[in-house]
């Protein structure tokens, strides 16, 4: 790692008026930042840690929805009662999170910031329909990611909390890599009061929906609904672990199995 | 006294300290003022260093030096030295090409060492490495072992290994071969390549140099899995200290599986380097380091063919294999694919004529060396995968085609084509026992059942033999061995009674000092608790060849039991003495000596303290004390061997793979301790097994860059990739070791590979599949699946 | 920049002044002496260095030193009871769930953790929670026999019949 300043932030202000200083990171749980840092493949001269923020912390019900807020660590998000009643299926995408030591520690807030393309929370927040509060403003799911480690988050902006409709109806399936344990394909399928979403992590360069599989599902909830729905490889990551071809076949895989689950 | 502990599950005495986080790793050591080293490598895998420019890093804060190749060079410093010299058919010898400590001219492979710059911590050494400016002048690279042998291929060596060919080596009739082959009923041929693996021990390596300003000495503690040779390699070879004046500390080490045996750059980089800059310098490795430094295993590419007559015996086997090298020859790289491999090519079978003909290729890759097993899994992947080929192409059960050909129980001692001389087996056995542990017998039942539930399931067969207890030094000298391959041990009984053994074995996780207590506390029938095992300490231990190639009790423990001998010898005469008998009227059992048909007798203890407190003592026979010393030098290699049974599952949706059950019947000859001979059953499996389903170590064919140099890519077995593991051990002893132990470390890592491949082989039938490469991954299964499922559809 | 951490370690106060960058790990290893947390990998995937922060299983190798200000920091060293071992260990005593032993503080830090939040762990359940820590030599069998005796004892039952032949003692 190269040397840095560290700051514990007090309150949200005190951690957006530090980061007008392009060069400073924010710092959630850590678990990709750190490993990052370690790699020497970033170079900020300060790091602001949001742990001494409480507001950033918790899980409420708000009506027909949970909000989450941004310093949530996976391992709450699994254990929570309120989780796991109006939204089972997030529960579980969280307990499967990294392993158990990296749930301790790693947050929704860092997480869907990151965006990272194997990361398993962004196929939740498209696939539940979610919005992302931050200190500035809400943005929607289907404009808060907006590429590869990329987001719609300005300079300056921090995420606060992550507020999903209560969906009762809905599964992540995920294929690991057997490497990382990261998503190779990740297929979140969701029955929202939108209707039906169908969000793949990991495929891609960033999270993206599948509207093909969506249409067929509204008109008919079942695996065979999609069996002949392939989506293109173009653009679909390949690698050494998996090849586009593959990853366009698992996310088909991966749906059918979602939506089994669901029924 | 108990019954005795051989053959007994005592917990391990080792275990204390490791639980209680007190065990002490050489990361764990710091000496006073020391600093840092950080290892600056190459980014590229083949280049010409033009210039390197050191001064920024040199003013850099807490830098103390900055040292680069031609500073060692101009010392005289030597290169790393290749511990066996294997010669080509047409008698000329291997090509040996210098090993630089710290790269001079060229880099070699990625992760090749460039410089070492040491500082006041480990952070200001990295810091100021960024600071060094390498010109290079990037050059193409090659990685693959059989496209190095092609004309027109990059050249790692130039004029010194023209054609990267290091040497091309041959063992057996090839013209016998031939002839068998020609009136053979059928012949079944295969071609195969055994997957490039990093051992991966989860120690890092680490070294402290330190030398000692007042004395002259100097100190290296090191993982390493033989200090003796690490003592003996880097002082005569490389740094120019003499033994006396070099000592070498190994304490715990944390794995090794082959890995630490060889001397490498960092070892002699810190000794160097701590009287340069008058300091201890430390040096650990970063993981990511590890992948790029350690070296690897494995990497063969095989072709293969097996004659069988009209009645399934196998007539003749010819093997044509292609080793990688690597960049460098590392410490025993060039008898792997040869003396460890060639060797071992007739199995447990009687094929009557064999003929193995290696080339061993330079690439721009870490250098390859002895991994878990070493030759013999390779051997045994070829063997068993070309047996299954064969029952497939005969019809025939691969159960019922193995027992045809098995060396009979009754035909030990057996000599095969290919050099060894088995002395003793019963492969008949092991393989009922796995089969029947395995259900083989209900085995379609359950493919139709999983059938049922969409999923292919499949079992396989290997059986192996190895050649363990690492070895006769006249014949590897008459081979080509640099090196003796004997084993040292010292036996100290104080005079209260106590015990200190002495041994140049030296464990990484095998509890020598559990299984070698055993071995005293029975032989001289003292408590256990009162027995003592050290190792790892070059100015402690008269001399040691350390711990692999499952030697440590075949080797190390036969040693031990010498010593003993001569202690309980000079016992029996201090005995006589006292008791006023004849010498050889005493006799030795459970910790007393008694004249024959008396109840006269005397303690263990009691002599011990006769021996240190001499007033009634045969002075003019005898010196005092009771310590002493043993050289055992093994009369043969150890023959282990035994039937491995994998079932699994492969879901066609995804490819991914299932292992159900793995059943395991070893040989090991007499067993110590059952619990650790287990243990080390379950991790070498696991290992196999990571070799046929995850690991593979993935250099870019253009740029040669590695791929797999994290755990985020390269796919270490975890807890839920593994089955629990069913085991059972049939014993045939070793005739020529006084224990009859044959050794169990490396079994499951040769067997697990080709037991599974059968295994998926063997599941894919139906759709025609008749070979699977290693890792077997879920895309490798799923585009087997499709293209024979389209192929199938298409006919 | 330098700074004073203060933490809590195995029931001690402790402190020690380190740099922005300095690990939790370095700060036990290093700075603390206590060389049981052990670092395996550089991508916080081996688990070597599982150690308890506030009761909960944490990666000491991704977590700044900085971060674990006012923490309460439980590391192998503190598990047992003086000299007599915690059940847990001598559950991998009793099973040979060691070997080389550089795996093993992670291994058992992450078995306590698991048997906190699931006393009654099936072999699944612990081959799962184990997807964190990285074994070379055990082939992990022994290790899940292990924790499904430590967690036995830990919940007041008689250990499950030793499978090994270790008479108990």
């Amino acid at each position: 790692m190269y040397e840095f300043q560290y700051h514990r932030a007090t309150s949200l202000d005190d951690a957006a008026s530090r980061l007008a200083d392009e060069e400073a990171k924010l710092v959630a749980g850590g678990m990709t930042l750190i490993p990052t840092l370690k790699l020497r493949l970033a170079k900020p001269t300060e790091l602001i840690d949001l742990a001494a923020i409480p507001s950033l912390k918790g899980i409420t019900e708000e009506g027909d929805a949970v909000v989450i807020g941004a310093m949530t660590r996976h391992a709450d998000v699994n254990r929570s009662d309120v989780v796991k009643r109006a939204i089972p299926a997030l529960a579980t995408l969280a307990g499967h999170i990294g392993d158990p030591a990296v749930r301790n520690r790693g947050t929704i807030g860092g997480s869907i910031a990151n965006n990272d393309p194997a990361a398993d929370y962004p196929a939740a927040v498209v696939g539940l329909n979610a919005t992302v509060r931050t200190n500035k403003r809400e943005i929607a799911a289907d404009q808060f990611f907006t590429g590869l480690f990329e987001t719609a988050l300005q300079p300056g902006e921090i995420v606060t909390a992550v507020r999903f409709p209560k969906v009762a109806q809905a599964n992540y399936q995920k294929f690991k890599n057997p490497a990382s344990r990261y998503a190779i394909v990740g297929v979140f399928v969701a029955r929202t009061p939108a209707g039906v979403r169908v969000a793949v992590s990991g495929a891609g360069a960033c999270v993206f929906r599948v509207p093909a599989m969506e249409t067929a599902l509204a008109a008919n909830f079942s695996p065979d609904a999609i069996k002949d729905i392939q989506i293109p490889q173009d653009g679909l990551n390949s690698d050494i672990h998996a090849s586009a071809e593959y990853r366009a076949h698992l996310v088909n895989v991966m749906a059918r199995r979602a939506v089994q689950a669901c029924a | 006294m108990p019954d005795g502990t051989i053959g007994t599950p005592v917990r391990r005495r080792e275990d204390y300290r490791f639980l209680t986080g007190q065990g002490t790793y050489t990361d764990d050591i710091n000496r006073p003022g020391q600093l840092y080293a950080y290892i600056l490598r190459s980014p590229h895998a083949s280049a010409r260093i033009n210039a390197i420019n050191t001064s920024a890093a040199k003013t850099a804060p807490g830098v103390a030096a900055v040292f680069v190749g031609q500073d060692m060079a101009a010392e005289g410093i030597g290169g790393l030295p290749c511990g066996w010299l294997v010669n080509s058919k047409d008698g000329s010898p291997m090509k040996e090409p210098p090993h630089p400590v710290l790269a001079v001219e060229r880099v070699r492979h990625v992760g090749d060492p460039v410089a070492v710059i040491i500082a006041e911590s480990y952070q200001q050494a990295k810091d100021a490495a960024e600071k060094v400016a390498v010109d290079y002048a990037v050059e193409a690279a090659v990685v693959d072992p059989a496209a190095a042998l092609q004309p027109g291929a990059p050249q790692v060596w130039g004029d010194q290994a023209p054609g990267n060919l290091c040497y091309d080596w041959a063992l057996g009739d090839e013209a016998a071969v031939d002839a068998a082959l020609r009136g053979a009923a059928r012949v079944v041929k295969i071609d195969l390549v055994n997957n490039r693996l990093v051992p991966n021990a989860m120690e890092p390596r680490a070294a402290i140099g330190e030398f000692n300003r007042a004395t002259g000495d100097y100190t290296l503690y090191t993982t390493s899995q033989n200090p003796h040779v690490i003592r003996l390699l880097m002082g005569a070879f490389v740094l120019h200290i003499p033994e006396a004046r070099l000592r070498v500390v190994a304490p715990d080490v944390g794995g090794g599986f082959g890995s630490k045996i060889y001397h490498y750059a960092e070892e002699a980089i810190v000794t160097w380097a701590s009287a340069k800059v008058r300091k201890p310098v430390k040096w650990t490795a970063e993981r990511s380091e590890s992948f790029m430094s350690d070296a690897h295993g494995r990497d063969h590419v095989t072709h293969a063919e097996l004659g069988v007559d009209a009645q399934g015996k196998f007539v003749a086997l010819k093997v044509v294999t292609i080793a990688n090298m690597g960049a460098y020859l590392s410490t025993f790289a060039t008898c792997v694919p040869t003396y460890l491999y060639g060797t071992l090519l007739a199995g447990t079978y009687t094929t009557p004529v064999i003929f193995c003909e290696t080339k061993a290729a330079f690439t721009n890759t870490v250098p390859v060396d002895a991994y878990r097993g070493a030759g013999r899994p390779e051997a045994t992947f070829l063997v068993e995968r070309i047996v299954d080929v064969a029952a497939d192409e005969l019809g025939m059960d691969p159960a019922e085609l193995r027992r045809r050909n098995f060396i009979p129980a009754n035909a030990f001692p057996y000599q095969t084509p290919v050099a060894l001389q088995y002395d003793s087996g019963d492969y008949q056995t092991t393989l009922q026992m796995a089969l029947q542990a395995a259900d083989y017998a209900g085995f379609e039942a359950r493919r139709q059942q999983a059938a049922a539930r969409g999923k292919y399931r499949g079992i396989g067969i290997a059986t192996y033999i190895e050649a363990c207890g690492i070895a006769p030094s006249a014949v590897v000298g008459s081979l080509g061995a640099r090196a003796g391959l004997f084993e040292s041990a010292e036996v100290r009984v104080h005079p209260t009674g106590s015990v200190t053994v002495l041994t140049g074995s030296h464990a990484h996780g095998q509890g020598h000092e559990t299984t070698f207590a055993q071995l005293v506390a029975d032989g001289l029938g003292v408590p256990i608790d009162q027995v003592e095992i050290v190792h790892g300490d070059t100015d402690k231990i008269a001399f040691g060849m350390g711990t692999y190639g499952s030697r440590s009790l075949a080797v190390g423990g036969t040693a031990i039991v010498k010593a003993m001998d001569k202690v309980i010898a000079k016992g029996k005469k201090i005995a006589a003495h006292i008791l006023e008998a004849s010498d050889a009227d005493i006799e030795f059992k459970d910790g007393r000596f008694t004249v024959a048909g008396t109840d006269r007798s005397l303690g263990i203890g009691e002599i011990a303290l006769t021996a240190y407190v001499p007033h009634n003592f045969p002075h003019e026979e005898l010196e005092p004390g009771l310590d002493e010393t043993a050289f055992y030098d093994p009369k043969n290699f150890t023959f282990p061997s035994g039937a491995h049974i994998a079932e699994i599952e492969i879901d066609p949706d995804t490819g991914r793979l299932e292992i159900c059950n793995f059943t395991a019947s070893d040989d090991f000859g007499r067993i110590i301790n059952p619990m650790i001979v287990a243990g080390q059953v379950h991790g070498g499996l696991a290992q196999g097994i990571g070799q046929a389903v995850l690991e593979g170590c993935v250099y870019d064919k253009t740029t040669g860059q590695l791929l797999t140099g994290s755990y985020n890519d390269y796919a270490m077995p975890r807890a839920d990739d593994l089955p629990n593991f069913s085991l059972s051990t049939h014993a045939t002893l070793c005739t020529h070791n006084p224990l009859g132990v044959k050794g169990c470390g490396e079994a499951g890592a040769i067997g697990a590979p080709a037991a599974i491949a059968n295994a998926i082989v063997d599941a894919l039938k139906p759709l025609g599949l008749r070979h699977v490469e290693m890792p077997a991954t879920p895309e490798k299964l799923w585009r087997a699946i499709r293209q024979h499922q389209s192929g199938a559809a298409a006919e | 920049m330098q700074r004073t951490v203060s933490l809590t370690v195995n029931g001690k106060p402790a402190s020690a002044t380190v740099e922005g960058r300095t690990l939790l790990v370095q700060l036990l290893r290093e700075h603390l002496g206590l060389t049981g947390t052990h670092v395996g990998c550089d991508t916080s995937q081996c688990g070597a260095c599982v150690v308890h922060v506030n009761g909960e299983a944490v990666k000491s190798c991704t977590l700044l030193a900085v971060q674990a200000e006012g923490a309460n920091v439980l590391t192998i060293e503190g598990v047992a009871n003086g000299d007599t071992l915690h059940p847990m260990q001598e559950a991998f005593r009793n099973n040979h769930a060691l070997q080389c032993g550089f795996c093993t503080p992670g291994m058992v830090m992450s078995a306590l953790d698991l048997v906190k939040d699931n006393p009654r762990p099936t072999d699944r359940e612990i081959r799962e929670y184990l997807e964190g820590n990285l074994c070379r030599c055990t082939g992990y069998h022994n290790i899940v026999l292990a924790i499904a005796e430590g967690a036995a004892v830990m919940r007041g039952e008689a250990p499950p019949a030793n499978p090994h032949g270790v008479a108990a003692e």
